[in-house]
């Protein structure tokens, strides 16, 4: 168990490291330079050579790596352009917001697919199934930001009942919440569904249905647990998906989160800040995957043993 | 000796193979076989006709229905669906702040949708099948690397690193075409490099080694062929992805420029209006909607259809 623990953090560590690397050559592949992009028309030569100067622009690329990959271990992203203030300070309440939004968006999309999945399931062929299966393609299919946009016309502009914008109470969450979770119910709930069925038919459910376990316990101790893993994957893989769509909700719907600071900070050109915005979710995303990983061998114990 | 070995590999079992039917044909055992297929195959082509119906009208609609972007009539403005405007004509979707017609700008939107939806998952595909069948096929170094690399994009939300190079290249749609391939190009990849490794290990495989074909001729007529069914599976549920994250780009204003409208767009420039005029955003996000409730029931039917096991 050591051993594996010690390889998958080895590997998120490296997959990490790739990450720098591609933000950092993807911010300096600018057509022109990125100093005369943030100075914009008004600025003069003068401005554009300081501001290369202070990012440390000038240098040569590979110095500039090492400054970068150095920066980057010791969290310091250097100072933002637009806000004057250092990135790392401005980030850091940015993320507790989104993880707010994002943590109540798993758990409502949870808390809907794995009943609806296993309905499915169990009604398998059915006009149930086929309801439910219209709801997740749905699900999947409506474009969050369209969705947002929607829900704040029915209700806030038509039924007055929520919100269309801000963070100041619970009520503010909902709408982004709802927004968010809907592309996960729809993929979950077909993988719950499909699991369900892989393991309905197993002998092990033979067994405790013939030995006179009532419905509920056959579902709860030996179908559901048996189909965990597959799903806790999927979960864990869509969480990059839900940081993604985070973006776009949290543009839609006035979130102060990370993915809302993301999208101002590139529209101000403002790349310290881009650059570490991109770092963090992405850093994110990486370490849940990594508990993920981790969490098979809680759940599995074969996997604990290999 | 170059014709034996093909025909020993069309002699192997292929599922999915477009082929398959008309071989069999011969066979009279075989005919209500043939004839299920055939019929099978309709009822695909039947739940292709949706998206038939968006391409006919992203093709021809901007042609019927003229769109001319500097155009103003302030006149006509935020008029509701289905209104007459001042030269008579009908706004059958209403019109935005500036008088423009909402139906014409939803046809030039689906113009940009399919363009963007069509070329991406070609381009995605083309550097995913050449990368999975290189890496799957010669492994080593080469294919460890390239995984690598697979495995460090994926480690981004996908759209984020969209975001990231849209911002970079500048709003095109060609940008935005290049930014989804180079995205989205890893799961083409994965899928690719996967049935390389099985197909490799097939008789067919072996036995045309066997008689003497070269590596190109085993990886082009051989490997690559049977790497296609999957591929094209995940190429039409890649179109819904594709044409989402365009539309989210362009919403965000990193898609297609400014004079260019599309989907993602005209929703965003409706959000001021919500109050006065719920048509600018609701209609474009509905035909997104539909054209993409339209690729996923057709990708589901298709995989049913070339998965004979689900």
């Amino acid at each position: 168990m050591g051993n594996y623990v010690l390889t998958r953090a080895g590997y998120s560590v490296f997959v990490l490291w790739g990450a720098l690397t591609i933000i950092f050559i993807a911010i300096r592949i600018v057509p022109g330079d990125p100093a005369s992009l943030m100075v914009g028309t008004s600025g003069t030569e003068e401005d554009v050579a300081a501001l290369n100067r202070r990012l440390g622009l000038d240098d040569p690329l590979p110095t500039q790596y090492v400054q970068y990959l150095g920066d980057a271990v010791r969290l310091d992203f250097g100072e933002s352009l637009w806000l004057n203030r250092p990135v790392g300070e401005e980030v850091a309440g940015r993320i507790a917001a989104t993880s707010r939004l994002a943590a109540v968006a798993v758990v409502l999309a949870l808390l809907v697919s794995f009943p609806l999945g296993m309905i499915a399931a169990l009604k398998r062929r059915t006009p149930v199934d086929g309801a439910i299966s219209i709801v997740s393609l749905i699900g999947q299919s409506v474009p969050s930001f369209w969705l947002g946009i929607m829900l704040i016309l029915v209700f806030a502009r038509q039924l007055r009942l929520l919100p269309s914008a801000g963070s100041q109470t619970w009520q503010h969450l909902v709408l982004p919440a709802i927004t968010l979770a809907l592309p996960l119910v729809g993929v979950l709930t077909r993988l719950v569904r499909s699991g369900m069925l892989d393991v309905l038919y197993e002998d092990y459910i033979r067994t405790a249905r013939a030995k006179g376990l009532r419905p509920n316990v056959v579902l709860s101790r030996h179908a559901l647990r048996n189909m965990l893993i597959p799903v806790i994957t999927v979960v864990g893989l869509q969480i990059g998906n839900l940081l993604g769509g985070a973006v776009i909700v949290e543009t839609v719907f006035g979130w102060p989160g990370i993915g809302r600071l993301l999208v101002d900070a590139i529209a101000k050109r403002d790349y310290p800040l881009v650059q570490a915005a991109i770092l963090l979710i992405t850093a994110t995303f990486i370490a849940i995957n990594l508990i993920v990983d981790l969490s098979y061998g809680y759940l599995d114990p074969r996997i604990r043993v290999r | 000796m170059r014709s034996t070995a093909s025909t020993l590999a069309s002699a192997s079992p292929r599922p999915g193979e477009p082929h398959a039917a008309t071989t069999e044909t011969a066979d009279p055992a075989r005919t209500a076989r043939g004839r299920r297929i055939r019929s099978e195959r309709l009822r695909i082509v039947m739940w292709g006709l949706p998206l038939v119906v968006f391409a006919v009208a992203a093709i021809a609609g901007p042609m019927i229905v003229e769109y001319d972007a500097v155009q103003v009539r302030t006149g006509d403005r935020l008029e509701a669906p289905g209104a007459k405007l001042r030269d008579g004509s009908r706004a059958w979707l209403g019109t935005d702040q500036v008088g423009q017609d909402l139906l014409a700008q939803v046809l030039q939107g689906a113009r940009v949708s399919l363009l963007v939806g069509a070329a991406t998952v070609a381009l995605a595909g083309i550097i995913g099948l050449i990368t999975g069948v290189v890496a799957g096929y010669f492994g080593g170094w080469l294919d460890t690397v390239l995984m690598r690399l697979a495995d460090i994009q994926l480690a981004f939300p996908s759209i984020l690193l969209a975001i990231l190079i849209a911002a970079v290249l500048g709003p095109s749609v060609a940008n935005v075409i290049l930014t989804l391939a180079l995205t989205r190009w890893v799961i083409f990849g994965r899928v690719a490099r996967a049935a390389t490794l099985a197909t490799t290990e097939r008789e067919f495989v072996t036995a045309a080694r066997a008689i003497g074909a070269s590596t190109p001729r085993l990886l082009v007529r051989h490997i690559v062929p049977s790497t296609l069914p999957p591929l094209i599976v995940i190429a039409t549920v890649e179109v819904g992805l594709v044409i989402i994250a365009e539309a989210s780009l362009s919403f965000l204003g990193l898609g297609s420029p400014p004079e260019q409208p599309s989907w993602g767009r005209v929703v965003a420039n409706g959000r001021d209006y919500l109050a006065t005029a719920w048509w600018i955003s609701t209609m474009p996000g509905v035909a997104l909607s539909l054209v993409v409730i339209g690729v996923g029931v057709f990708g589901d039917r298709l995989r049913d259809f070339l998965d004979p096991r689900s």
